[in-house]
């Protein structure tokens, strides 16, 4: 046999060696090519998951504790003024992106969770419980959430727990589609099939060989879901079918307080900001928020799509 | 030529089992009420025999598929029962409830004739720009508009309308009350900051969309070859690209549709504008459960409709389809 | 018809058509700019058909296009100069490009079937870069065309070009690709792998059309290629790339008799690995009137193998023979309709889930495709580590032992542990598929299409170690493969198959040596050989006997 004809050495195989970065020097090599859009995006997270955290450190005053001046103009006392009611705005705004933020991620995962593992379910199966279940979640996601949700939530009223259960189901049918779709384009991978011959359990070839490769895409994923729920249950409370009163949130804030905007185009440029400002800022602190995410999750998968970068 | 009758009939019953099988859930969900709400429509006034004639006629006492055939065959004649509210006045048992089909016309009305006014102006300029940014890719032409877009679907669509209330209040009416013997002219001035609303979200998701289409299709392999076989710009766009580009924009502008039945719902109630969305949060809120499910069925049955024909022109321009082996 | 490499006098004209001095080509990718062609001329004369051949990642296509003027995105040049015809193309602007793209230079790509738009029917397509040159009318470009259809020997050559990219097969898409090139009569074509995506038996047709249109319209070809009897089969003179740099260049005959570079000598001689072959006693592995199918279709029909222990046998078929398919019932991944599979002297369970550990554990299976074969976020160590865990219990620093220890066997070493697939060579992944099979100390490791997917030099460290494995542990192999001279590098004993059928098998020597069934005799004989002269020889044969086309070997392909 001609085995050392060719001197061949297995090891010398590679002409390029990739060198592998360690996790810290990829982080740094990651932000340093991150747009300003991201920065802005993370900068905002930061903010916003500070203010979440220690709301009822940084808020003035109790959540719900009202005072005699309704409707008041901001004082020393009151830096953002009053709300029709007479409860300090400031303080309201604080905690209801406690609430708001906390709703939306908590069911942000439950729709993870939900939809997900039946994504999961669904692409290794792929024959009756596969199509028993597209079929079902095709049938949901034929109803428009916002229909699907509000006639819900007409038959089981607007609680925390209604609200987070429904919508959670809602947006479960997105990260059903997603999970089924990456987890397809993986499972027909030989390693799989591998895994499969060596006698390994259902379980096992889910979490080892299955998730870490699809992460990514789930990843971002869970970011833009995030998004949308968190205007969906802004959206519901400004229609005033979501987080009920006196629980402070920022949707209900802006529908509280809108009867102010319609006098802005006709007062004086001085008193407009005065007027405006009340249902403005919570708005605004939701679009600063999911703008922000949404910055950061277009750079994760401009990142993750490219070339990549070990 | 029959293989192709055959896929869309096919996609066709398909549409036509999920609104029935929509239409269960919509149905069944009357079921699922907690508790008697008989007394929590008619109030605490209500007498024994209202209450109970109350449950008869919405056949309450029947079993389940006998409700649902009944309200389906209402359907189709055009009766969807009638509201919840007014069942009762003063306790008195006087029934003002009026049909729901005759309340929701009208509305409907108006409904679609926002969401066309919307769509007429936003398709067509969201394909230009979804086109002009997947050509001239990372220019700061495309970058901006990026960055714009990326804003604005993330936006809430009450903040927009409040912007654009504040900024054009004093200009444009905030207050879009329209009756039924407005006359065009004038609807078009009420709509226009509502459509501008609609429209700048809608045109945002369907640019980004229709750029991703455009940038996926012009990956393919064979846009490659026709470079190299010395096609110009123009020539791949218009003869290479765009055949094969149908079923992918088609899609993009039937989920944008779909969803633009649903964005009015927020808009009509910012500017008050009396179409079916604000009549279906409205009943919502007073739980008027025969208003909300005939709403629901609608806004449903328009949103598979969409579905349904963008599925169909992904048919008829798949050249598989077309000619097959 | 003149054979490939005459004299060049005899063809083709003085003229220097194409001349690349010192080109220089880089290629971004890992955030820096890599050298992809580091300074390599190239000459080509009208009507010459200069053969590029090299390993994947020598650079050939890059070169090929870069004849062109081109260079794919993210890519560059940066030195040297491309002159064709008078005018430098590497500077070029695009809009002047365009004008020689697809009319003086046509390319032909590997790909076929993703080459043609889905949209447009085939003879719109033929004819349409020889609009643009305007020299002809659409209704002779036309005819023209259905001319070159049938002259590549296409099916219905009238009315083929009515119909869309996916009505027809890879081999006729591949022939029209070429009828597009030749369309515009250009001065140069650039052929980029026509032919290696396509069987060994559709091969033949292809590349006798190719030579026949090159030589008769004098145009003047670039063939790339990483098989080396193809090339010396179309080549005037064939120049070897390696690592984006030239090793050697020579005309045709003497290149193939006296190479004088080592590397290029090494390329040769893979060819030339043979192992005597050996018969064995004890059978280990026996399945037996096999039926299987995909649902409503039968893909296997009365499969019967015998497979002795400790030695190779071979399945040899082209695509849909159903190799890979009985190789899925021997495992359990398909179970069968009818038949038996016993192992070891007991019968398999049908199903994979209702075998034992011990079952499995004996049985392993190797990809072809290594880069799939392995889950990108697992490191080699976890990989073979895992059925060490699994089967024999090993853990911590046992294993780890192990794994080393594994490591060496397959001729690498323990700086492996850590290092993920996609920082490996194609050799090296296939070799870790190796150790984690063998991790399992098998009986039985069914080898599918191992080599295929590698180059030459690298095919043949596979192969030597693969034999090196089974002398020292008995391990059988059942191979599975399309390239005969795989088979006669390793194999002890033959099985032929064709459209789900055993077609014959026996010893090497035995199925090797004619008399032939005729089904092998048109397989075997359609492997092109390291002779300038074959392809001549065996189309003159093949008219003679008038067969040249598997489904003419007759419904019986048996003897």
């Amino acid at each position: 046999m001609s085995d050392s004809q060719t001197q061949h050495s297995a090891i010398a195989e590679t002409s390029t060696v990739r060198v592998r970065r360690t996790r810290w020097q990829r982080m740094r090599i990651l932000l340093s090519r991150a747009p300003l859009t991201a920065w802005f995006g993370m900068v905002v997270v930061a903010i916003y998951a500070v203010v979440t955290l220690f709301a009822p450190l940084l808020a003035p005053y109790g959540e719900a504790e009202v005072f005699s001046r309704g409707d008041a103009p901001w004082s020393r006392e009151h830096l953002l003024g009053t709300d029709r009611i007479g409860r300090d705005v400031l303080t309201r705004l604080l905690y209801g992106a406690r609430n708001t933020v906390g709703i939306a991620l908590g069911t942000t995962m439950l729709a993870l969770l939900i939809g997900g593992s039946l994504g999961l379910i669904a692409a290794i199966n792929r024959s009756w419980l596969d199509q028993i279940i597209s079929r079902a979640v095709d049938t949901i996601m034929a109803i428009p959430g916002l229909i699907f949700a509000l006639m819900l939530l007409a038959i089981f009223g607007a609680s925390i727990l209604s609200l987070i259960l429904i919508v959670g189901i809602t947006y479960a049918t997105n990260f059903f589609r997603l999970t089924r779709s990456v987890s397809l384009n993986v499972v027909v991978m030989d390693y799989v099939e591998a895994a499969r011959l060596r006698g390994e359990n259902m379980v096992w070839i889910m979490a080892r060989e299955i998730l870490p490769n699809i992460l990514p895409p789930l990843i971002a994923e869970f970011g833009l879901r995030f998004i949308f729920v968190f205007l969906f249950i802004a959206s519901l409370s400004f229609l005033g079918m979501g987080i009920q009163p006196p629980t402070a949130d920022w949707g209900s804030m802006v529908r509280e307080n809108a009867h102010w905007i319609t006098f802005v185009p006709f007062v004086p440029f001085r008193d407009a900001f005065f007027y405006g400002l009340k249902p403005l800022l919570p708005a605004g602190c939701i679009a600063l928020l999911t703008i922000g995410v949404n910055f950061i999750v277009d750079w994760f998968i401009h990142e993750t799509s490219g070339l990549r970068d070990v | 030529m029959f293989r192709l009758i055959e896929v869309i009939g096919k996609r066709i019953l398909l549409g036509l089992v999920t609104l029935f099988i929509v239409s269960l859930i919509i149905f069944s969900s009357i079921s699922l009420l907690p508790g008697d709400f008989a007394q929590a429509v008619l109030g605490q006034t209500a007498t024994e025999a209202t209450l109970k004639a109350f449950r008869e006629s919405l056949d309450l006492d029947k079993p389940v598929i006998t409700r649902y055939f009944r309200w389906v065959a209402g359907v189709m004649q055009g009766d969807m029962g009638n509201t919840f509210s007014g069942r009762s006045t003063g306790g008195q048992g006087i029934d003002v409830s009026r049909p729901v089909v005759e309340i929701m016309l009208p509305k409907l009305r108006n409904t679609l004739f926002l969401a066309g006014v919307t769509a007429a102006i936003s398709v067509p300029l969201a394909l230009m720009l979804g086109f002009l940014t997947a050509l001239f890719r990372n220019s700061i032409f495309d970058r901006t508009a990026n960055a714009i877009t990326l804003s604005t679907i993330a936006m809430p669509e009450f903040f927009l309308a409040y912007m654009l209330i504040i900024l054009l209040g004093g200009y444009l009416p905030t207050i879009a009350n329209v009756r039924a013997e407005t006359e065009f002219l004038q609807r078009l001035l009420l709509v226009t900051l509502p459509t501008m609303t609609l429209t700048l979200v809608i045109v945002a998701a369907m640019m980004r969309m229709t750029r991703a289409a455009i940038i996926n299709l012009l990956a393919s392999p064979y846009i490659e070859m026709a470079r190299l076989s010395g096609a110009s710009q123009a020539e791949i766009i218009f003869r290479h690209a765009l055949p094969n580009a149908w079923a992918p924009i088609a899609t993009v502008i039937a989920f944008n549709m779909a969803w633009l039945v649903v964005g009015v719902v927020v808009v009509e109630v910012v500017f008050t504008y009396d179409g079916i969305g604000k009549l279906m949060v409205d009943s919502v809120g007073s739980r008027d459960i025969p208003v909300v499910q005939a709403c629901a069925l609608v806004f449903a049955a328009t949103y598979i409709s969409m579905n349904l024909l963008a599925d169909i022109v992904g048919i008829v321009t798949n050249p598989r389809l077309l000619h097959p082996r | 018809m003149k054979p490939a490499g005459c004299a060049m006098s005899d063809r083709a004209s003085k003229d220097l058509l194409l001349d690349m001095k010192n080109v220089h080509i880089e290629g971004f990718a890992d955030e820096r700019w890599h050298p992809i062609i580091k300074g390599v001329d190239l000459q080509l004369h009208r009507g010459e058909v200069l053969g590029l051949i090299g390993e994947s990642g020598a650079g050939k296509s890059t070169l090929g296009k870069a004849a062109m003027g081109y260079t794919q995105p993210g890519c560059r040049f940066t030195a040297g100069e491309v002159m064709f015809d008078g005018q430098e193309l590497s500077g070029m602007k695009i809009k002047d490009k365009r004008h020689i793209w697809g009319t003086r230079i046509s390319y032909v790509a590997q790909s076929a079937a993703a080459s043609f738009n889905p949209a447009h029917r085939l003879l719109d397509q033929t004819i349409r870069a020889s609009k643009r040159v305007g020299d002809r009318s659409e209704q002779v470009l036309k005819s023209d065309a259905v001319d070159l259809f049938r002259r590549l020997n296409l099916p219905e050559p009238e009315t083929i070009g009515l119909r869309y990219p996916h009505q027809v097969s890879g081999g006729q898409l591949q022939r029209v690709m070429t009828a597009m090139a030749m369309s515009p009569r250009p001065d140069l074509i650039i052929f980029d792998e026509p032919t290696t995506a396509l069987d060994v038996t559709t091969q033949v047709e292809v590349l006798s059309s190719i030579r026949d249109l090159v030589a008769q319209f004098n145009t003047a070809a670039i063939y790339i290629t990483h098989d080396l009897a193809v090339v010396a089969q179309m080549a005037d003179r064939i120049k070897v790339l390696r690592y984006g740099e030239e090793v050697e260049q020579a005309d045709t005959r003497t290149m193939l008799s006296s190479p004088e570079q080592e590397y290029t000598k090494s390329l040769w001689s893979v060819r030339s690995l043979e192992k005597p072959e050996k018969s064995g006693e004890e059978i280990l592995l026996t399945i037996e009137n096999i039926d299987a199918a995909y649902g409503a279709s039968k893909v296997l029909h009365d499969v019967s193998i015998k497979l002795p222990r400790g030695r190779t046998v071979a399945v040899v078929g082209e695509s849909g023979s159903g190799k890979s398919t009985t190789a899925r019932v021997i495992t359990g991944l398909l179970p069968q309709l009818n038949g038996t599979v016993t192992f070891d002297g007991a019968e398999l369970p049908r199903r994979l889930r209702d075998r034992s550990k011990e079952q499995l554990r004996r049985i392993q299976m190797i990809y072809q495709m290594a880069d799939t074969a392995m889950n990108p976020r697992q490191t080699v160590g976890e990989i073979i580590g895992r059925p060490l865990e699994f089967y024999l219990g090993l853990r911590g620093k046992e294993q780890e032992r192990r794994v080393i220890e594994l490591l060496e066997m397959i001729e690498l070493d323990a700086s492996f542990y850590d290092r993920l697939p996609d920082e490996l060579s194609g050799g090296q992944k296939q070799r870790i598929c190796i150790a984690r099979a063998l991790a399992a100390e098998p009986d039985l490791i069914i080898c599918d299409e191992v080599t295929s997917a590698l180059d030459q030099i690298v095919q043949e460290g596979i192969l030597n170690l693969l034999q090196r494995l089974q002398g020292e542990f008995g391990i059988a192999y059942l191979f599975i493969t399309h390239d005969i001279a795989t088979v006669r590098a390793i194999s002890d004993e033959i099985v032929v198959m064709w459209q789900g059928k055993v077609v014959e098998q026996g010893m090497k020597q035995q199925i090797l040596s004619p008399p032939h069934p005729a089904y092998s005799e048109l397989l075997l004989s359609s492997v092109p050989e390291m002779d300038p002269d074959w392809l001549d020889n065996l189309l003159d044969r093949r008219k003679h006997e008038g067969v040249s086309d598997p489904a003419q070997t007759g419904q019986d392909p048996e003897r």
